[in-house]
């Protein structure tokens, strides 16, 4: 039967304030899910602390609300321990990029095949608006009592340095293209990362839905506002790294973190970078668990009857004396 | 003091990554081959290449737990050995030194420090001391010494197989120390070439080298010294017996029962354990294809925390192993693991704190820590293993108290047991029980993760079950797994949780809380690795006619108060014995039992030895000793 994007959504109260970015980015992941029709039971949404970290509690798969900075650590757990499982770990910027940089950075070195979202507001939402990692130098949103003094984390600059095979900007009002992006994310083979650029209306006054839609800047064609945000696939950028040679590697990777710094006035969203060369990491492990899809830890049988099935005889003869 | 009839204890030193420990292991399986049991310690620095390590291995055709105070065979090739541990051959032993170390000068051993210098030359009241001072004393004492040079015997076995480039490679000194003391024992050599062959089993050409110069230094040393008398009388041989290492009992009963995901990051000592999971990743199954143990090597420990709890959301057995930093800073995610009621084993090797402490020496810190441990209140287990063939049974335990209860069990181990060679009766898996408790394997009708029951604990689903939907959250959570602040949601499920504490005591057997080696009127009460030399103390004080008994406390959280109270009926007088500062199972006993009358404790990191605990004990029941006694042997 046929599963609709109602059948994604949990009942739970949504305690977000109105109008903020996350609606737009749970509304993406729902559809997603129902586009590629993932069974409920073999999806799961893990998630961080912040505002951010309350989304799995509204989307009907499986959904853990993990640590603050932690959630990869917990979702690679997962997908190692039952790689059949569809993982999509979402978090704050504060999250992923502050107090879970060690484990964003470890992450892209290991490229197993999962989603991690970043809901990137520019502030720590939940505990009321101090600096978030990817708050430019020198600005000062509305519940900062002096401007930023830190320079910022470039998100997709730090995902490519980091390893991740698929990098992507999305953007939380333009739900539509959010969803193509997740379902991208979700079926490139190796470990995707999703920048969401997320107004949040209570605590940044600096990049609002209408900074994003370029208010403040005017085309000098038409003179009307010239929106920041716009889409990498409507240029001749080509983001894929076709075939395994060095240079067609490097420039692939430099033309990434070259756009990855276009920023003030303009903004661009969409795929950055992908490559689906580099192996997955439970390629690498079958390297030394040949079985090790087929017959991955969750799947094992350990026990017959209450009594071990595991046989240690060769082990235990070699301790022998 | 004098050691018994049929055994030794043979010490051998060096700078750390000379190969001392495989000296050491292919010393202790030459014996165990023959029959003897086997103790060996390894002590080392922190540190890779140059400080000072030894191993000293007790052998004897009894039973034995401990190392002791005395050595009567001593091996060293190098001057730091014979000034560390030439006080501790006793009376009618022996020191096999190298002939070429005779002149050298105390001053000029870069890696003794300066502590032991002053006390070393304020023991010998001089200024300046070379080897042969140290030496003279020894003998002055009663120890014979065997000079041998090794460099020449080197040479000669270079010459014999014309490998001129052989004359060089100190290295094989070690082996050459090994075949000296065997040669000088009498013991039959074949178990020496034999156990070189099983200790470079993976390399060949390095094998046969060793066996080349091993029998040369055997024929040398048995040749002339062959007045020496046989030390140890021929022993039967028990085919149940295995030579394991500390971190192996864990590890195989990880292996053994069904832990399928391994998350850690490296340290001292618990890392040994994860490499030996992943050097034997694939396993075999029973009439089944070969399952296999993920070992994943993370970014820290609280990744490792992370993964461990991720993977055993999947229904898998799962597990980590760490040391007293890392498991600092695995805290935060232990009590999400409590709240969320996920069974997950934490191996706590511990070693000696605070901070980075003596970070390669022994200690029994972390108990109250472990007890501590998270903020907030939540259920856990801790328990302890006394020995390395325990350790690999309690693991299976663990595991099942794990899944049986829904909460986190930390199992603890220490330096001590980790860095011991021993000999024990092989492992018998099929002793091990394996109990999912309320794992589900299909659902039926609706489910709720947190479901109220009767005994608190709800049936567990797993993350990729058809209807098994869940939700986890740090937060307090409502029966379906959704963030709930409401007051009352709030008491039944801290109730539901925390109540999970007296099923546990009610539902774990009285003899897997807390065992009895004889309640007596002088009673000793412990925890973990002392157990060991505890006993062999008992047995030295029965021998002398004085009876103690020994309560060993296995489950210290929750506190097996009733068990420990209904063992410690009649007891007069009691003595805690434990590798820590402060007495911490001194401590859980004033709370929940009574306060013991005298407290034993060690905490130089260096593990206890019975005749320590033996001389500790004398002292009590002769009245003579102090409430608070602190033991000092080893270098
Ligand atoms: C270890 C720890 N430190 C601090 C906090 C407090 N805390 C809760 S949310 C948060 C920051 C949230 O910011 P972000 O990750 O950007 O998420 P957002 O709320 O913006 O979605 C912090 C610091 C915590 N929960 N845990
Ligand atoms: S504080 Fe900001 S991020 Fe958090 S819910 Fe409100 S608008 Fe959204
Ligand atoms: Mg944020």
């Amino acid at each position: 039967m046929e599963l609709k994007v109602g059948d994604y959504k949990t009942e739970v109260h949504n305690d977000w304030c109105s109008a903020c970015g996350d609606f737009g980015i749970v509304n993406a992941i729902q559809m997603a899910l129902c586009e590629m029709q993932i069974p409920r039971h073999r999806a799961a949404i893990f998630s961080g602390i912040g505002c951010s970290g309350k989304t799995s509690h509204f989307v009907n798969v499986f959904g853990v609300h993990t640590l603050h900075g932690r959630v990869l650590t917990f979702a690679q757990g997962a997908k190692l321990a039952n790689p059949d499982m569809e993982i999509i770990a979402v978090g704050g910027d504060g999250d992923g990029l502050g107090i879970g940089a060690g484990h964003f950075v470890a992450a892209g070195r290991r490229n197993l095949d999962l989603t991690y979202i970043i809901f990137n507001n520019g502030v720590y939402g939940l505990t009321k608006g101090q600096a978030s990692p990817t708050l430019k130098l020198g600005e000062k949103t509305k519940s900062l009592p002096t401007p930023n003094i830190n320079y910022n984390v470039n998100p997709i600059g730090l995902a490519i340095a980091s390893g991740f095979t698929f990098v992507a900007r999305g953007y939380a009002y333009d739900v539509r293209y959010l969803k193509d992006l997740i379902v991208a994310a979700v079926r490139h083979k190796g470990l995707a990362f999703l920048d969401v650029l997320q107004p949040c209306p209570t605590y940044n006054d600096i990049n609002t839905r209408d900074w994003y839609a370029g208010q403040d800047q005017t085309d000098e064609i038409t003179q009307k506002p010239r929106p920041r945000i716009y889409k990498l696939e409507d240029t001749d950028y080509d983001p894929v790294v076709h075939y395994d040679e060095e240079s067609e590697l490097n420039e692939k990777l430099t033309q990434a973190l070259i756009k990855s710094l276009e920023w003030d006035t303009k903004i661009p969203t969409g795929i950055f970078y992908k490559n689906e060369i580099i192996s997955q990491y439970d390629r690498r492990i079958m390297d030394k668990i040949p079985n090790y899809l087929e017959n991955p830890p969750a799947c094992q049988c350990i026990s017959a009857s209450g009594r071990p099935t595991t046989d240690l005889s060769k082990i235990l003869d070699s301790l022998s004396v | 003091m004098t050691l018994a009839s049929n055994e030794i204890s043979w010490l051998i030193g060096g700078p750390q990554g000379s190969g001392v420990e495989s000296a050491a292991n292919i010393f202790s399986r030459a014996c165990a081959t023959l029959g003897y049991q086997i103790f060996g310690k390894r002590e080392y620095y922190s540190n890779i290449k140059g400080e000072h390590s030894y191993f000293v291995v007790r052998v004897s055709d009894k039973t034995i737990r401990s190392n002791i105070n005395q050595v009567n065979l001593m091996v060293a090739f190098d001057a730091e050995t014979v000034f560390r541990h030439y006080s501790e051959v006793i009376k009618g032993g022996t020191i096999i030194c190298d002939l070429d170390l005779f002149d050298a000068k105390l001053d000029e051993v870069r890696t003794i420090d300066a502590p032991f210098r002053a006390r070393l030359l304020d023991q010998l009241n001089k200024d300046s001391i070379i080897v042969q001072d140290v030496l003279d004393l020894a003998k002055q004492n009663g120890v014979r010494l065997c000079p041998i040079s090794f460099r020449s015997v080197l040479s000669s076995v270079a010459d014999q197989l014309k490998m001129p480039h052989l004359k060089g490679m100190i290295r094989l000194f070690n082996v050459l120390g090994v075949s000296f003391s065997l040669g000088i024992m009498k013991m039959p050599s074949q178990s020496l070439l034999e156990s070189i062959d099983a200790t470079f089993a993976k390399k060949q050409s390095v094998a046969e080298l060793n066996k080349n110069a091993a029998s040369y230094a055997y024929n040398y040393a048995a040749a002339k010294f062959d007045d020496f008398p046989r030390l140890l009388k021929p022993t039967s041989k028990n085919p149940q017996t295995i030579l394991v290492q500390g971190h192996q009992g864990t590890a195989l009963g990880k292996m053994a029962c069904g832990c399928r995901f391994q998350s850690y990051y490296p340290i001292t000592p618990a890392s040994d354990e994860s490499v030996f999971l992943e050097s034997n990743e694939i396993l075999d199954v029973k009439e089944n294809r070969p399952g296999s143990t993920l070992v994943i090597q993370t970014e820290d420990e609280i990744s490792a925390m992370g993964m461990m709890i991720g993977s055993a959301l999947t229904g898998t057995r799962s597990s980590t192993s760490t040391s007293g930093p890392g498991f600092s800073l695995m805290a935060e995610a232990l009590g999400w693991a409590g709240i969320n009621e996920v069974p997950i084993v934490i191996t706590l090797y511990q070693r000696s704190g605070p901070s980075t402490g003596l970070p390669t020496r022994h200690g029994q810190d972390d108990l109250l820590f472990a007890i501590h441990a998270g903020h907030g209140e939540f259920p856990k287990i801790v328990y302890a293993s006394g020995d390395v063939e325990e350790s690999f049974y309690d693991t299976g335990r663990c595991f099942n108290y794990a899944d049986e209860f829904q909460l986190p069990v930390i199992h603890m181990m220490d330096k001590f047991l980790t860095s011991s060679v021993v000999t024990c009766k092989k492992f018998d898996v099929d002793k091990i029980t394996i109990s999912r408790g309320k794992l589900l394997e299909k659902i039926d009708g609706k489910y709720k993760r947190f479901a109220f029951t009767e005994d608190n604990i709800s049936p567990r689903s797993k993350l990729g079950l058809e209807g098994g939907i869940f939700w986890n959250t740090g937060d307090e959570s409502d029966e379906e797994g959704h963030i709930t602040e409401d007051p009352e949601v709030r008491i039944k499920k801290m109730d539901k949780r925390n109540s999970k504490l007296s099923v546990v005591l009610q539902k774990i057997p009285q003899d897997e809380q807390a065992v009895s080696f004889g309640s007596l009127d002088t009673c000793v009460i412990s925890w973990g690795s002392p157990k060991g030399p505890i006993l062999d103390a008992l047995e030295m004080l029965k021998e002398e006619k004085i009876e103690v008994g020994f309560i060993q406390v296995k489950l210290l959280h929750p506190f097996p108060a009733d068990r420990v109270k209904s063992l410690l009926k009649g007891v007069k007088i009691l003595v805690d014995i434990e590798a820590n500062q402060t007495g911490q199972l001194g401590q859980l006993l004033k709370q929940h039992v009574c306060e013991p009358d005298y407290y034993v404790l060690k905490y130089t990191g260096r593990p206890m030895t019975s005749t320590e605990i033996y001389e500790s004990l004398k002292k009590i029941t002769e009245k003579k000793a102090q409430k608070r006694q602190v033991l000092r042997h080893g270098a």
